[in-house]
């Protein structure tokens, strides 16, 4: 007969909650992150449905702002740079783990060494290799960990030595393999640490429950310094990955917010009041391959990219919002003006195939243009084909193969053309520019040019001031995408999903990021 | 009896090992690894993350590797979910995959047999053509085509039931009957081929002829012997219905291990794609074994040696 009271006492709390129906329910956020996650612990993970769990689960030295992205005091209440651009000191703030434990400028360099540790594999290292003897010590190069830029000169300060002048390091310490850790957890429990009644986090929410492929639900974290501030009580992440399904449930009132859209379905999306569309930092784009004929003539990549009219491409095609792009880095950057790339020129192309040796496409060999299975690839391929048969009087076989075969051909360089897509890291020219040069492991299209890889080497480490670093970053693209052509840029992404009305706090912005702890619920 | 089945079982061994070698090799032979992505990894980073799961060792070796875990039992780490192993991910999935799994077999054996039946007694009646016709669509129709068609009209048209997930009752009922369906019509073909292979036969008349009700002549007389072929039809249809709830899983958002099948095919996480196709064959092996028992105590003329 024990159960009588707790019985007697659910009772009373049921009563209350029938009362007060929509009471609780408001408080509880349900997004779609259209993919189990492939882990929790932020020195493993790669992805964006990661990013959107860990980044309310954990904080960093900086967090970054709802609407420009710019970065924010987090973990660190503030922080001084020296005047060459190397030295960073963070001051932590009075924060604490959910177990109680403060988090002090150790748990930072422990993470870090974690994280550059050979034996870790872990897969964003390069994210430190911005340290001083990150790299080296990632290679095993070094064994010394004390020699890499990074040292707690006391529990609550830190003190980051960089490799070169970053002006977006604030930025990347942001992200979510620059977190702290907390090595007591790991030490206790191997990688089981990440599971719930386990993980201890310093974020504005903490781990309630994750059932994988089910759903992963965050509670708001008391121990938070800004819980004040979070108005969200409960999170439910689900992992719906049919993105049919996902839409529906969205239409069935079972999320709330829902990254994608169906490409069938963007048209009916597109009349509800719940759609958004915003630009993304994202680039879609074509390689070509130019260590094989003929694509390795200049003019005949001028040519072929000259021939696709990218307005006609976005407007009846994508259909999504999507912008007619002919340069690489997307539109919007701070403080970075853009080039001019080649535009939409019927007869510039056919001269320049003219002088190629292919006047009105004749002799023009089959060229085959690679593309991984996804309906949306699929209709663009089809759509320059189509463009480039009309203008240039050529043809062009599209090769649909798998993701894994996709990847393997284009880093073999085993593809004449492929369509490929890029998403910036962090906002800034750089994240889409310094993969071209050459060697990079990016790169995938045989390109070199020298003059390049000296402008990107000097905007990296050499010019300290801000606009001279621009207008280098500005010449690189130039070359890229005017003058030599190894790829073709087509349209710049964006994010297009479904937000319920009843949602504020949300701002859009070029990541789709949506720190929770800015959000909450209207009744 | 018992020495049959250990015969049995010990004959899987041999199974087993062949299609363990296989999947290893082909699975090897496929382009791509699982590290393979759109952003590619410096080399030391690959390199790092190699060393660490063994894979920068000859093939051989990890084959011998891979087989001695196996034999422990032991399925290894997932490379996709490197906090998890494929035991653990497996356990996880299986009690869901089998609840799904027993729920579409039951709407595939009640919805069959049921429809079997009336169209084996009246046959060549409106009633024998109608179900038979449904039947003919039921298989017809591919689950990723009723699934979310079931969806649209219960869910977003009706509101009576959630468009997907798991967790509840309400949450197994579109996806059961999106699985059971085709099966359903399968087993009322044969229920219907069973039926009148045996409603015309000396022992039936015989039964009627002593008077029984006709029910008892059906259900005790008829029946058993009618569902012969479905029986047989039910060992590979359960493993079916086992492991080919992929799809299903994929449209339902239900974590069952079909999901991690595909997603392990898809990422060549190898040690996924490898613990699930083991799982699955011991499954097969098992349904099989079950079948042949079962029929040596329906069918009298069946002996089990």
């Amino acid at each position: 007969m024990r159960g009588r009271k707790p019985l007697a006492a659910f009772a009373i709390l049921g009563l209350i909650l029938a009362a007060s129906p929509s009471a609780a329910q408001e408080r509880v956020f349900r997004l779609n992150n259209m993919v189990e996650p492939e882990s929790l612990d932020p020195g493993v993970v790669t992805g964006v449905p990661e990013h959107r769990i860990l980044s309310n689960l954990f904080e960093g030295l900086t967090t970054t702002d709802p609407k420009d992205l710019s970065p924010r005091p987090g973990m660190a209440a503030s922080w001084s740079v020296s005047k060459d651009g190397l030295v960073y000191t963070f001051k932590l703030r009075n924060a604490r783990w959910t177990d109680g434990k403060p988090v002090t400028a150790h748990d930072f360099v422990y993470a870090w060494e974690r994280v550059l540790n050979p034996k870790s594999g872990a897969k964003y290292a390069q994210q430190l290799y911005y340290l001083k003897n990150g790299e080296d010590y990632n290679k095993g190069r070094i064994t010394d960990f004390s020699q890499v830029g990074v040292k707690a000169l006391d529990d609550r300060t830190l003190q980051v030595t960089l490799r070169c002048s970053t002006a977006y390091f604030l930025d990347l310490t942001s992200f979510y393999t620059l977190y702290p850790i907390p090595r007591w957890a790991i030490e206790a429990h191997g990688k089981d640490w990440v599971k719930p009644g386990k993980i201890v986090t310093n974020g504005p929410f903490r781990l309630a429950s994750w059932v994988p492929q089910k759903e992963l639900i965050l509670e708001k974290s008391l121990q938070h310094w800004d819980a004040a501030r979070v108005k969200l009580q409960k999170v439910i992440f689900m992992p719906t990955e049919d993105v049919n399904t996902a839409y529906k449930q969205f239409l069935a009132g079972e999320s709330d917010w829902v990254p994608q859209v169906p490409p069938a379905q963007i048209d009916a999306a597109r009349s509800r009041p719940e759609f958004y569309v915003t630009p993304y930092l994202g680039t879609y784009y074509f390689r070509f391959n130019v260590t094989k004929p003929p694509t390795n003539d200049v003019r005949v990549r001028k040519a072929l990219s000259l021939a696709v009219d990218r307005e006609s491409l976005t407007k009846f095609v994508t259909k999504a919002g999507e912008i007619p792009a002919s340069t690489f880095v997307p539109a919007g950057m701070r403080g970075y003006e853009g080039v001019r790339g080649l535009g939409f020129d019927v007869a510039a192309a056919r001269k320049l195939l003219a002088e190629a040796g292919y006047p009105e496409g004749k002799g023009f060999p089959r060229l085959e243009l690679l593309y991984n299975t996804n309906e949306l690839h699929r209709v663009v391929t089809q759509a320059v084909q189509q463009m480039w048969k009309d203008h240039l009087g050529i043809q062009v076989d599209l090769v649909n193969v798998e993701w894994k075969v996709y990847l393997s051909r284009q880093s073999g360089l085993d593809f004449q053309l492929s369509r490929a897509g890029w998403i910036g890291d962090y906002v800034d020219p750089n994240t889409f520019l310094d993969m071209w040069v050459t060697g990079g492991g990016n790169n995938q299209t045989g390109w070199s040019n020298k003059r390049y890889d000296d402008l990107i080497a000097r905007a990296a480490c050499k010019i300290v001031n801000a606009k001279d670093r621009m207008r280098a970053l500005q010449e690189a693209e130039q070359i890229l995408v005017a003058e030599e052509a190894p790829i073709m840029p087509l349209f710049t992404y964006v994010n297009k999903g479904m937000l319920s009305r009843r949602v504020k706090g949300w701002s859009p912005n070029i990541l789709d990021q949506h720190p929770l702890k800015y959000i909450s619920l209207e009744r | 009896m018992l020495g049959y089945i250990l015969r049995r079982l010990a004959g899987f061994l041999p199974v087993l090992f062949v299609i363990v070698s296989l999947s290893f090799f082909m699975m090897r032979l496929a382009p791509g690894g699982p590290f393979d992505q759109e952003r590619a990894l410096p080399d030391q980073v690959r390199a790092n993350i190699e060393a660490r799961y063994h894979l920068d060792e000859p093939l051989w070796r990890q084959y011998l590797r891979y087989l001695g875990e196996v034999a422990q039992g032991d399925l290894g780490p997932s490379f996709r979910y490197p906090d998890r192993s494929v035991n653990e991910l497996l356990g996880l999935g299986f009690p869901v995959s089998l609840t799904l799994g027993l729920c579409a077999l039951a709407v595939a054996l009640a919805l069959g047999g049921t429809a079997g039946i009336l169209a084996g007694l009246r046959r060549n009646s409106v009633l024998d053509y109608l179900t038979m016709s449904v039947a003919l669509g039921g298989v017809s129709v591919p689950n990723f085509v009723l699934g979310p068609i079931l969806m649209l009209v219960f869910a977003l048209g009706l509101h009576w039931l959630p468009v997907a997930g798991w967790g509840t009752w309400r949450h197994l009922i579109l996806p059961a009957v999106t699985l059971g369906t085709f099966y359903a019509a399968y087993v009322a073909r044969l229920t219907r081929a069973g039926m009148l292979e045996v409603i015309g036969q000396d022992f039936i008349r015989t039964a009627r002829a002593k008077g029984l009700r006709e029910a008892v002549v059906v259900l005790r007389h008829a029946l058993p012997g009618a569902i012969l072929p479905v029986i047989t039809y039910l060992g590979p249809a359960s493993a079916a219905i086992l492991t080919g709830s992929v799809v299903v899983e994929t449209i339902f958002s239900i974590p069952g291990i079909g999901r991690y099948f595909v997603g392990g095919a898809l990422n060549r996480d190898y040690t996924m794609v490898l613990g699930t196709v083991v799982f699955y064959s011991v499954l097969l092996l098992f349904f099989n074994l079950i079948v042949d028992i079962l029929y040596a105590y329906l069918d009298p003329r069946v002996q089990v040696r």
